[in-house]
């Protein structure tokens, strides 16, 4: 009886829980909204804005941020693309304003190939480092059991031989 | 050889020590401008004072500084007396009041005194998009020739000036 209580007790703690946190906003979406005519438009803008870096807060992107500046982006991303620019001519303009900083996928030129073929490099080497590791712990065991049945092999023939003799 | 093979993990380490050492000293938050060796973008803004209208062509012959401020901006009062002390010196300093209120701004310089010999009111930050500004204070050095020489971004002290500013004054 009192047990029943209880667990009712705890469902409607739990029930209550799930009610409130589906109910908050979440916390991290940005305030403002913009209304587009099109669900492409839209769309292309929810792309842009997690593609373009604000140049504030450097670890996030201006779809994330609240600083001052990523708003201001957010509002000039949404006016071009609403005046019909397509992505390349945003994308030009805010790298002209702000650098390839700006951007998250920056365009490979000899200032970020090291960012672009970097981590592939750094593969490479890992997978060479492990192959030869792997070959070389292959070999030595292997080595010591020919070594070991030649040894084998020698003793026999020295035991026939003694025998024999 | 296969002893001096043994010291490569530890020239490795020293040498990846020796490279995050050195990023240590490096600020992650300086970033130069795309602007740099480009002349100002257009602009049509008016004077906080004397709401005249002034486009690049009105700025005058370098060197200065565009020193980017705003009210909301602590950090600009903090810089602003040393602002005024460069301008006392013959530094022409020019202010961009980015995304202010003019009244507000009028006033600021009222009670701090006016360090800048004119001041474009940009309550858009239409420039300040142009400029690439993300933050104030910010300050750019504008060369003879009326190209972006350098960004400096935060307050500047006596510090920054001696270091980095001042060598595009030639030797005093």
């Amino acid at each position: 009886m009192l047990w029943r209580g209880w667990s009712r007790g705890i469902r409607l703690i739990l029930g209550t829980c799930v009610v409130v946190l589906l109910g908050l906003p979440e916390t991290h979406a940005v305030i403002e909204t913009y209304e587009f005519s099109s669900a492409e438009l839209e769309q292309r803008y929810r792309m842009l804005s997690q593609e373009l870096r604000c140049p504030k807060c450097q670890n996030q992107n201006i779809a994330d941020s609240n600083a001052p500046i990523a708003r201001d982006l957010r509002a000039e991303l949404a006016r071009q693309l609403e005046r019909g620019a397509n992505d390349e001519e945003i994308l030009a303009f805010m790298v002209e304003r702000y650098g390839e900083f700006v951007r998250y996928r920056p365009e490979v030129n000899d200032q970020t190939l090291v960012l672009w073929i970097g981590p592939w490099l750094l593969l490479l080497l890992g997978a060479g480092i492990v192959l030869r590791s792997v070959r070389r712990s292959g070999e030595g065991p292997q080595g010591d059991a020919n070594a070991i049945t030649a040894a084998r092999g020698a003793l026999r023939k020295r035991l026939h031989e003694q025998e024999t003799e | 050889m296969s002893r001096l093979k043994l010291f490569l993990p530890l020239l490795a380490f020293v040498a990846l020590a020796g490279l995050l050492y050195r990023g240590l000293a490096l600020d992650p938050t300086a970033l130069p401008s795309a602007r740099l060796g480009s002349a100002l973008p257009n602009f049509n803004l008016t004077e906080l004072h004397s709401n005249e209208l002034l486009s690049p062509s009105q700025m005058p012959d370098g060197p200065y500084l565009l020193n980017v401020w705003a009210t909301w901006c602590y950090s600009c009062r903090v810089e602003h007396a040393f602002l005024r002390d460069l301008s006392d010196r013959g530094v022409a300093i020019i202010g961009l009041n980015y995304k202010d209120d003019r009244a507000a701004a009028l006033q600021w310089l009222a009670d701090l005194g006016d360090p800048y010999g004119l001041t474009l009111f940009d309550p858009q930050g239409t420039l300040g998009l142009d400029l690439g500004v993300y933050g104030a204070p910010e300050t750019y050095v504008i060369d003879q020739q009326g190209a972006v020489a350098y960004r400096h971004v935060g307050i500047v002290d006596e510090q920054v000036w001696e270091r980095t500013l001042s060598r595009y004054w030639g030797e005093p």
